[in-house]
């Protein structure tokens, strides 16, 4: 099998771990987090280290820079080009640290100093290697930004981060990666907190980045469709050993280790519809006549109020209907006003304008009592399990607590309620007693699910619900929860970023961008015959787990791109 | 269902009909590290009181702290109830040994254990009777300076708009006030009223800074996810604020309550040595301090008895608070079963 043949002792490699082996000293032992592993990168090469959370892969990543904390014993031989890593004092480590190996962080906000200046912040990295100074390092810097595709770089070398957009921001970290010319770049997640169409643009820069200065990147991720777009050669990583390793079209279409199988199988696959990975594929049952929809959004407008400005128009006439027993996914980039949406018909923002109503009732015309008895009719699931349950509340109170608010059942009849909301999303019952904290993130998010389900809501709010989580979890989850959509038969509004996981178990979905509806229908009329350009770029940015599927679609995405008068990014030299 | 003793299942996961997902493989990410958590399942009261018992250092203070405040109490006794220690502490006695403890090494108490101030007063019955005062005053301010803290600064924190204007504008008048002139006047006031009336107005000024410490706590809670779900399911404004928000502020109330108790003791001390504070024949232990402090040279155990009271109760009351916070906290793994 191809797990155990160590990477061959490459001279040529930029970069290469050999028997790498690293454990961590805690209060509770010791923790193996790699465990003798061997990895080269070529120049000119993309090596993708895939896994999912907690395998190792940035533990990995940062003992090539010497980045470690202090409680980390790390044995095994790392090489940067000629020199062996675990040699050098701290001043060359300094030295090799953007010379030689450069990175770039997954989240480009908080990988930036807020404080400073785009071109502070650049120069400082050229002049601290000695490669210019003062007005020729500020000329370096804007050619950087030039070749990374940031329009008016002149401008921009004066602004701040904060006054980039993220996929700016996050070319700015790139243009910082390359400005020492390394030999390797190691780029972790560095796409993840991007949106789609972003993603695939910075993708497309990395891309030519490689081709172009003939760099070796180490590409870090969990999204098998990065590696699909990206990646050369792909090595699988499990609990900080290596499972399988080959080239991109070897593991991705051929996985010989269990693993690599199960994690592949958890990808959901844009256009395959609904029925993947488990999950139930249920229909809308016909609603008598006279119901009224369990959501109706009719030119819905929210504002959020801004002091000194005008107000920040987030949502912006929207109309549209969930019925009862219906999932329609609410979907769009980060900004686009979803989880305004969602929040608004949870009645936690006002609206300025428009009407929200819910099973023909509305939140603004209501008393306290109503309100309460409408929102026992309705659930909620928030993104981020970890802080949507109260870090204080055992599992059971937290499931418990839509009981004890609506002041139903008494003690008996609410341990029993708990106990079969826990089986439901198959949890072990002993789970009540203990914290958030003691639980894993899929684990968690199943909490936040049977605490939406405990009045047995008819609408269900999901905003972002296996965004957290890893594709494994995620499968899972989305399987429980289509399982219990076809037993509860609630109506829900899912909101998600992700096309794929929409594709998986929307009945209708909306599309979204900047507070307004760009397209709405049926699952099939949206995601396969998009009528609108911004829903076409969404679905061709998207990328697939599959070599070949992906590089068509990549294809295809730079023909959209070019019929709509848009270039492909790339680096300019 | 799990047999109790065995470790948590980490994650069960449906293996459906196509075999999609395999439950082994499934299994090999998400492990919980069942080895931290406990085995067994405790109630949330039971674990708090485990976690507490289990703090050493808070468990000795606490009974330190008892042991003392028994002993003050007991020994000379409570307004008219007499106590076990004959000695009067507002009487002069003839000076023996003068003045110096007649404690000796192992259990000889003697006349005067302590020793005798310099009008010949019982020293151990001066001293207890400072220990009872100060800690009425330490307890009764920590305890009013905290929940005036913590009701102003989460109501402020969780409303916001007037209420929060004007809570805090009330909270910026008391800071900007030097706190000694206002505890002076108000102490001069109260003094009429005995130790209590004291120890209730010096709380009354100093819940200031523990009101500025959980608005900005609340400030920041009210935003999470966990209040906009509880919200989302139509719990109340008051029960979010007591059951979901407060209990998350509980390290900082706890902290700033300790040492709102320890600084009690000190400000007592400063406005009894002003002349504002506790009133002859009262005594408490920063009177006596201050009083004989230039006797430190040559008799030193005017000092160094009442100094050692005053350090037992602000110690051990520190390490009750730190064993209180971490037995609250529900993320302290450090005590293993």
């Amino acid at each position: 099998m191809s797990t155990m043949t160590p990477a061959p002792a490459d001279s040529t490699a930029v970069l290469s771990f050999t028997d790498l082996d690293v454990k961590f000293g805690t209060e509770f032992g010791t923790v193996h987090a790699v465990k003798g592993i061997s990895l080269a990168v070529q120049p000119g090469e993309v090596l993708a280290l895939v896994g999912e959370s907690g395998s190792g892969k940035s533990v990995t990543s940062m003992t090539a820079l010497g980045l470690l904390p202090k409680n980390a014993r790390v044995a095994g031989r790392i090489t940067v080009g000629d020199t062996v890593v675990g040699e050098l004092d701290d001043k060359g480590l300094r030295r090799m640290r953007g010379n030689d190996v450069a990175m770039v962080f997954q989240e480009p906000m908080t990988a930036l100093n807020p404080v400073l200046t785009i071109g502070t912040q650049l120069t400082e990295a050229l002049e601290l290697h000695g490669i210019a100074y003062g007005k020729q390092a500020v000329a370096r810097a804007v050619e950087l930004l030039r070749m990374v595709g940031i329009p008016e770089p002149e401008r921009r070398v004066k602004q701040y981060p904060h006054e980039l957009s993220g996929g700016q921001r996050q070319r700015v970290v790139i243009a910082m990666a390359i400005s020492c010319d390394p030999k390797v770049i190691i780029a972790d997640e560095p796409t993840t907190a991007l949106d789609v169409t972003v993603q695939a643009d910075i993708l497309d820069l990395l891309r030519s980045l490689k081709d172009k200065l003939n760099t070796g990147i180490l590409l870090i991720t969990h999204n098998m469709g990065v590696v699909a777009d990206m990646a050369d050669r792909v090595a699988v990583m499990l609990k900080g050993t290596i499972v399988e390793t080959g080239t991109a079209d070897e593991v991705l279409n051929h996985p010989q280790h269990d693993y690599t199988k199960k994690l592949l199988a958890s990808v959901p696959h844009l256009g395959s519809g609904p029925g993947q990975l488990g999950t139930v594929v249920t229909e809308v049952a016909e609603a008598p006549e006279g119901d009224k929809p369990a959501l109706e959004l009719k030119n819905l407008v929210i504002e959020y109020q801004r002091v000194g400005k005008t107000p920040f128009r987030a949502v912006d006439d929207v109309t549209f209907t969930v019925g009862s027993g219906e999932i329609v996914g609410l979907v769009g980039e980060s900004g686009s006003g979803k989880s305004t949406i969602a929040r608004c018909a949870l009645g936690l923002i006002p609206a300025v304008s428009g009407s929200v109503s819910i099973f023909g009732t509305s939140f603004a015309a209501m008393n306290h009592k109503q309100s309460k008895a409408l929102r026992k009719r309705i659930g909620v699931v928030f993104q981020d399990p970890a802080s949507s349950l109260n870090p204080r509340f055992p599992i059971g109170d937290c499931i418990a607590e839509p009981l004890v608010v609506h002041k139903i059942g008494d003690k008996k009849s609410r341990l029993a309620k708990v106990y079969e909301l826990l089986d439901a999303v198959e949890l072990p019952r002993d789970v009540i007693n203990r914290y958030p904290h003691e639980l894993s993130g899929g684990q968690r998010q199943r909490v936040s699910i049977a605490r939406a389900l405990t009045l047995d809501p008819e609408l269900l709010v999901a905003d972002e619900p296996t965004s957290a989580l890893d594709v494994s979890v995620q499968a899972s989850v989305l399987a429980m929860f289509t399982a219990l959509q076809e037993r509860y038969r609630f109506g829900c509004v899912f909101v998600s970023h992700d096309l794929a996981v929409i594709d998986m178990l929307a009945h209708r979905v909306v599309v979204l961008q900047d507070g307004k509806i760009v397209e709405q229908g049926t699952r099939e009329e949206v995601l396969l015959n998009p009528t609108q350009e911004y829903t076409r770029r969404l679905l061709a940015a998207a990328p697939v787990p599959e070599p070949g599927e992906q590089r068509r679609r990549r294809d295809a995405r730079h023909a959209l791109l070019a019929q709509l008068g848009d270039e492909v990014t790339e680096l300019r030299t | 269902m799990t047999d109790p003793n065995q470790p948590v299942n980490p994650e069960r996961i449906p293996t459906p009909a196509d075999g999609g997902i395999d439950p082994v493989a499934a299994h090999m990410h998400d492990a919980p590290g069942p080895s931290k958590t406990e085995q067994k399942s405790y109630s949330q009261g039971q674990l708090v009181v485990r976690r507490f018992l289990r703090h050493k250092g808070a468990m000795v203070s606490l009974v330190i702290l008892v042991l003392i405040t028994l002993l003050a109490f007991t020994s000379i006794g409570i307004g008219p109830i007499p106590g076990w220690w004959g000695k009067d502490y507002t009487k002069a006695a003839d000076v023996i040994n003068g003045g110096r403890p007649t404690y000796s090494f192992p259990f000889t108490l003697g006349e005067h254990p302590f020793g005798q101030d310099s009008t010949g007063k019982d020293y151990f019955a001066l001293v207890m009777k400072g220990t009872q005062v100060s800690l009425i005053v330490a307890f009764t301010v920590g305890i009013l300076a905290t929940i005036l803290g913590t009701v102003i600064g989460g109501l402020a924190g969780y409303f916001r708009g007037w209420l929060e204007t004007l809570l805090m504008r009330l909270t910026d008048l008391v800071i900007v006030i030097p706190l000694l002139v206002l505890a002076a006047v108000l102490g001069q006031i109260a003094s009429s009223w005995g130790v209590f009336g004291l120890a209730i107005m010096l709380g009354l000024v100093t819940w200031t800074g523990l009101a500025r410490l959980v608005r900005g706590e609340v400030l920041s809670l009210r935003e999470r996810e966990f209040v906009a779900s509880a919200r989302a399911i139509g719990t109340g404004s008051a029960r979010i604020v007591v059951k979901h928000i407060l209990p998350n502020t509980i390290g900082v109330i706890i902290v700033s309550a300790t040492l709102s108790i320890a600084s009690a003791i000190l400000l007592e001390t400063a406005l009894s040595f002003l002349g504002f504070g506790v009133k002859p024949p009262d005594v408490s232990l920063g009177l006596l301090i201050s009083d004989y402090q230039n006797a430190f040279t040559n008799r030193p155990w005017l000092f160094w008895f009442p100094g050692l009271f005053i350090l037992a109760i602000a110690l051990t009351v520190n390490f009750i608070g730190d064993g209180l916070r971490d037995a609250f906290d529900p993320r302290q793994n450090r005590n293993k079963d």
